[in-house]
C-alpha cells in the first residue's frame, strides 16, 4: 500500500525501552503530528522513520518497500530539525541547493529551484545571504525549504517551531499546513505543543512511555480520549471517579447521575469531562453541591474552581453566560451526561 | 581612583612582559658590534645579517622547514585522532588523546631524553628528519587541543541533516565537517608552528650535533661571547609569533580557542 | 548524529596513523629512556644493557638531595609568584573589552612562544653591566654607577616568572571567564568595596582554580631547563639543568635517565593532585 507503515517497531537503549511495540499507518498525503511529553519516544521514533536510529526489533515500510534498514541518506526525504541544522559555513541559496548539490544536479537546475522555493517561502533575493544573518522565522523558512528541495516523499520535522514565539509560531503552523495541503506531501511533525498538533494535523497521534496511546484526528482525540492519559494531556479537563450503583445508574461523589452509565460489568470508571461542558449552577436543583474557592478571570473566559466532597472540579465560561460567584459561595455543578466521557483502563 | 590602580597595574605587567624586548630591540640596532644600552647609533645591519651571513641563514632556513614539516605532520596526527573521538564512542581510544597531551604537560627535558634514546637505539641520531618527528609529537597537544575543540563546537545535527539530505560519510566529511573544521586546523597548525620554531632542548638532543636551528645557534653563540645578530633574530621571532598570534585573532575567536585550550591543561 | 560504537575494519581506519605514530614515537622513546635508566655506564659516552641500579643509588647523596629541595622549592616560589601577579590581572582582564582581551592573549601567547633560549638571553641583556637597567638608572641619577645583576638567584627567579606570566594567565583566563559577574555585583550591593568583593568572593569561588593553577605552574617552571644555567650560578642548578648536563656535556645517559624518570614521577603525582582537585572543585 503507498503511504508510510510501522510494524511492532521496538527500540532500547540499554536497558531502556524508549520505543515498545509501535504500530502506525500514515496514508500517503496525510499530516501526522507525534504529541506527548519529553521522553516519551516521539522523538525516537521519527530519527527511526528518517534512518537517523536503527529499531531494535520491527519494521519501517514506504509505499510497500522495506526501508528499516536503507541508511539515511539513500531514503530521499526532507527532515527539518530542533536545531534547524543550517550550514553556518553557507549561504541561504546553498542551503537550499544542497541535496540538489548532492545529486549532482545542474548548476542552471538549482539555480532554478532555489529561486522556486525561495519565493516559495517569501523569501526572493535572499539567495546570497549568509544564514547568520537571518531572523528566526526566516531560518525556518529556509530550513523548510532546504528539506522539501527534492520533493522528497516524506517530510519529517522534530519541534520545527519551538525556537520561535509564541506569535510567530502561530502563524508558522498556519503557513505549514497550507504548504503541506498545496503539495500533498506525506509529513510527520513530532511537538510537544497540543495547539500545534491540534491546528496543522490530519491525525494527531499521542504517546507517552514509548507507546500509542491514541492515534485520531483532533476532533476525536479531544472529544473522545481513549484514556485518562489522553484527556488529561489533550487540553484541560475534570478527572472524575464515578461507581455503579448496581441499578445501572452512575454515581459521583456519591450522587446519582442522571442518564449516566457505566461500561456493562464495570463497578468504577473514571469520567472526563472538559471544563467548558461544566455548568454552574444554583445550590440544589438536582446538581452536585460544592464551594467556589478561586476564580480567575482572563478576560476572554472565567475559570472557576469548586470544590466538591473536597475534589476540585474546574468550570470554564464566557464572561456573559457566567452566573455572578464569589469566592467562598456555594454553587450547584450540573454535569450533563452526553459531554461525559467514561474512559477506558 | 579604581580605574587608576588598575591601569597602573596594566601599566607595570606590560613594561615587565615588555622591557626585556625593548632593550634587546635596542641592542639589536646598535652599530657596533658590542653589546650597549640606550644604542650608540643606528643600523639595521644585524637584520640583514640574519640572511646575509650564510651560518645565520642556514639555521632561519633549518628552523622555518622543521617547523613547517613538524607543524604539518602534528595536524595529520591530531586530525584523524579529534575526528574519530568525536564521531565515535570509544572511551579506551581516550588513551591516545592522553598520550597526545603528555609530551607537552611533562617537563621538556623528558620528552627531549627519551627521543634522544630512541633516536640513538634506532640508529638513526642525528638525522634531520628525526627532529620532525620529535617536534610533531612534542607539539601535537596544541592542534589535538584546538581540534578537539572545534569538533565539539560543531552542531552534530548538521551531520544528520548532509545525512537527510542524500550525503553519505565521505561527503559529509568534505562538505560539512571539513569546511567547519577548517579555521581550527589553521590555528593549531599555526600554535604548532610558532612554538616549533622556538623550540630548543627537543631539537638540540636529537639533532643538535649535525644541523642548527636557531634557537640553537643563539645557544650556541651565546656560549662564545655576544654578537648583536643574537638580538636581531629575537625580534625576528617575536614579531612572527605576533603577526601570526594577531592573523588568528582576526580571522579566528582567539578568546574561544583559549578558553578550551588551558582548560584542557595545555 | 548519534555516536556510535566503531564495528568494522573502516570505522577503525582513521585511529591507525595517529595511534601508530603516538605508540612508536612517544610510547616507545618513552620505555626506552626507562630502560636505559637502569643500564650500566661505559667510558666515553656509551652505555650498556644491564639491570642496575647505580643510577638510581646515586640520588642518595647530600649533593642530589640538594638539587632536588632547590629545584621544588624554586619551582614552588615561581608558582606562587605568578599566581599572585596573574590572579588579579586575568580577573581584570576577562571584565575588560573584547578587543583589549584580544590584543593582550596576542602579546601573552608571543611571550609564551619564546624559546627560554631568547627569554635567557634577552634578560641576562637586561641585567648586564654594560646593556641593562641598571644603566637607566644611572642616567636618573638613583645609582652611581651600573653593574650586572647576574648571575643570581633574583635573577633566576625574574626570568623564571617571566617565561611562566603568560602560561599563568592563559590557565586562569577559561575559569576566570566563566565565572559568573554577578557574584562579585551581588556582594557589592551588600556592602563591600571592589577589593574586599575581590578577596571575600572571586578568589573563595576559584578556591580548586587557584590550587590546580599553582600546581600546573609548578609542574611548567620545574620543566625550566636553560634560564637557571643562564642566569644563575651552578648552585641554582634544578633537577632538568642537571638532566640535560648530565645527558649532554657528561655523556651519562644512564644516569639522565634515572633522574628523567624521577622527574616524571614527581610531575604526574603532582598531575594526580590536580585532577583529585578539580574533581573535588566539580563536587563542589
Amino acid at each position: 500500500m503507498s503511504g508510510l507503515v510501522l510494524q511492532n517497531v521496538v527500540k532500547e537503549f540499554g536497558a531502556f525501552r524508549a520505543v515498545n511495540d509501535v504500530d502506525l499507518t500514515v496514508p500517503h498525503g496525510t499530516f501526522v503530528c507525534m504529541l506527548g511529553p519529553s521522553g516519551c519516544g516521539k522523538t525516537t521514533l521519527l530519527r527511526m522513520i528518517a534512518g537517523l536510529d536503527l529499531p531494535t526489533s520491527g519494521a519501517i515500510r514506504l509505499d510497500g518497500d522495506d526501508i528499516t534498514r536503507v541508511p539515511t541518506h539513500k531514503r530521499n526525504l526532507g527532515m527539518v530539525f530542533q536545531s534547524l541544522a543550517l550550514f553556518p559555513h553557507l549561504t541561504v541559496g546553498e542551503n537550499i541547493a544542497y541535496p540538489l548539490r548532492i545529486r549532482k544536479a545542474q548548476k542552471e537546475e538549482q539555480r532554478r529551484r532555489v529561486d522556486e522555493l525561495l519565493s516559495m517561502i517569501h523569501l526572493p533575493s535572499y539567495a546570497d545571504r549568509p544564514v547568520s544573518k537571518l531572523s528566526g522565522g526566516q531560518r525556518q523558512r529556509v530550513a523548510i525549504a532546504r528539506a522539501l528541495a527534492i520533493s522528497p516523499k516524506l517530510f519529517l520535522l522534530d519541534e520545527p517551531l519551538s525556537a520561535l514565539d509564541a506569535k510567530l509560531r502561530e502563524a508558522m503552523q498556519v503557513e505549514l499546513r497550507q504548504l503541506q495541503q498545496k503539495l500533498g506531501i506525506t509529513t510527520i511533525v513530532v511537538t510537544h505543543d497540543q495547539r500545534e498538533a491540534m491546528t496543522m494535523a490530519d491525525t494527531v497521534v499521542v504517546m507517552n512511555g514509548g507507546e500509542i496511546r491514541q492515534a485520531a484526528s483532533p476532533i476525536e482525540i479531544y472529544r473522545r480520549p481513549a484514556d485518562s492519559f489522553v484527556a488529561d494531556f489533550i487540553g484541560q479537563t475534570n478527572l472524575i471517579e464515578a461507581e455503579a450503583d448496581g441499578q445501572g445508574r452512575a454515581t459521583v461523589f456519591g450522587q446519582a447521575v442522571a442518564g449516566l452509565h457505566l461500561p456493562p460489568g464495570a463497578r468504577k470508571a473514571t469520567i472526563s469531562i472538559r471544563p467548558e461542558d461544566v455548568h454552574l449552577t444554583a445550590p440544589g436543583a438536582g446538581a452536585l453541591s460544592g464551594t467556589v474557592t478561586f476564580v480567575r478571570d482572563l478576560g476572554g473566559t472565567i475559570e472557576t474552581f469548586v470544590d466538591v466532597a473536597g475534589r476540585q472540579i474546574v468550570a470554564v465560561s464566557t464572561p456573559r453566560a457566567r452566573p455572578e460567584v464569589a469566592v467562598g459561595q456555594p454553587v450547584g455543578v450540573a454535569l450533563t451526561p452526553d459531554v461525559c466521557v467514561v474512559l477506558g483502563k | 581612583m579604581t580605574a587608576f590602580f588598575r591601569n597602573f597595574y596594566f601599566f607595570v605587567i606590560a613594561l615587565f612582559l615588555a622591557l626585556p624586548l625593548i632593550v634587546v630591540a635596542g641592542v639589536s640596532v646598535n652599530q657596533k658590534q658590542t653589546l650597549a644600552f640606550p644604542p650608540e647609533g643606528f643600523s639595521t645591519s644585524w637584520y640583514g645579517e640574519i640572511f646575509l651571513n650564510p651560518e645565520w641563514r642556514n639555521a632561519l632556513v633549518a628552523s622555518v622547514t622543521l617547523a613547517l614539516f613538524s607543524a604539518a605532520l602534528a595536524v595529520a596526527i591530531a586530525l584523524p585522532l579529534a575526528w574519530f573521538l568525536w564521531r565515535r564512542v570509544a572511551p579506551w581510544a581516550n588513551i591516545f588523546q592522553l598520550l597526545g597531551v603528555a609530551p607537552f604537560t611533562l617537563p621538556p627535558v623528558i620528552t627531549a631524553l627519551g627521543m634522544l634514546t630512541f633516536w640513538a637505539t634506532a640508529g638513526f641520531y642525528g638525522q634531520p628528519w628525526t627532529a620532525v618527528v620529535s617536534h610533531a609529537i612534542f607539539f601535537v597537544t596544541l592542534p589535538l587541543v584546538t581540534l578537539s575543540l572545534g569538533f565539539t563546537s560543531i552542531d552534530r545535527s548538521l551531520v544528520e541533516a548532509a545525512a537527510t539530505m542524500g550525503a553519505d560519510e565521505r561527503t559529509i566529511f568534505r562538505t560539512v565537517v571539513l569546511p567547519l573544521i577548517l579555521p581550527y586546523i589553521v590555528s593549531g597548525y599555526a600554535f604548532a608552528f610558532v612554538l616549533s620554531l622556538n623550540e630548543y632542548i627537543v631539537a638540540y638532543m636529537t639533532v643538535g650535533f649535525t644541523m642548527e636551528t636557531l634557537p640553537i645557534k643563539i645557544f650556541n653563540a651565546l656560549r662564545y661571547g655576544y654578537t648583536p645578530t643574537m638580538a636581531s633574530v629575537t625580534i625576528l621571532f617575536v614579531a612572527t609569533a605576533a603577526v601570526i598570534f594577531g592573523l588568528v585573532a582576526r580571522f579566528g575567536d582567539l578568546p574561544k580557542l583559549l578558553g578550551a585550550m588551558a582548560s584542557d591543561g595545555k | 548524529m548519534r555516536r556510535e560504537p566503531p564495528k568494522t575494519f573502516g570505522d577503525y581506519a582513521p585511529l591507525l596513523f595517529p595511534a601508530g605514530m603516538l605508540t612508536i614515537f612517544f610510547v616507545v622513546p618513552f620505555g626506552t629512556m626507562i630502560a636505559v635508566s637502569f643500564f650500566q655506564r661505559q667510558q666515553g659516552g656509551f652505555y650498556t644493557p644491564a639491570f642496575v641500579f647505580d643510577n638510581y643509588a646515586r640520588f642518595l647523596s647530600a649533593f642530589f638531595g640538594g638539587v632536588l629541595g632547590f629545584s621544588l622549592m624554586l619551582a614552588i616560589a615561581v608558582a606562587v609568584c605568578c599566581v599572585v601577579l596573574a590572579l588579579p590581572f586575568t580577573y581584570l582582564l576577562t571584565r575588560m573589552a573584547r578587543s583589549v582581551q584580544v590584543l593582550w592573549l596576542v602579546a601573552l601567547l608571543s611571550v609564551l612562544s619564546l624559546s627560554e633560549v631568547i627569554i635567557g638571553f634577552a634578560w641576562s641583556t637586561l641585567f648586564s653591566r654594560t646593556a641593562g637597567i641598571t644603566n637607566v638608572l644611572v642616567a636618573l641619577g638613583i645609582m652611581s654607577e651600573a653593574k650586572a645583576l647576574t648571575p643570581s638567584f633574583a635573577a633566576v627567579l625574574t626570568g623564571m616568572v617571566y617565561q611562566a606570566f603568560p602560561y599563568t594567565v592563559l590557565v586562569l583566563f577559561p575559569a576566570l571567564v566563566r565565572l559568573d559577574p554577578t557574584l562579585t555585583e551581588a556582594a557589592r550591593t551588600l556592602g563591600a568595596s571592589p577589593l574586599k568583593a575581590f578577596f571575600t568572593v572571586v578568589v573563595p569561588a576559584l578556591r580548586n582554580t587557584i590550587t590546580a593553577t599553582l600546581i600546573m605552574v609548578f609542574i611548567f617552571a620545574l620543566g625550566s631547563y636553560l634560564l637557571p644555567q643562564l642566569l644563575g650560578r651552578p648552585q641554582h642548578w634544578t633537577l632538568s639543568v642537571l638532566i640535560t648536563d648530565q645527558a649532554i656535556y657528561q655523556s651519562n645517559m644512564p644516569f639522565a635517565a634515572a633522574m628523567a624518570v624521577f622527574l616524571v614521577l614527581v610531575t604526574l603525582g603532582l598531575v594526580a593532585l590536580t585532577v583529585v582537585a578539580g574533581r573535588r572543585g566539580e563536587a563542589a
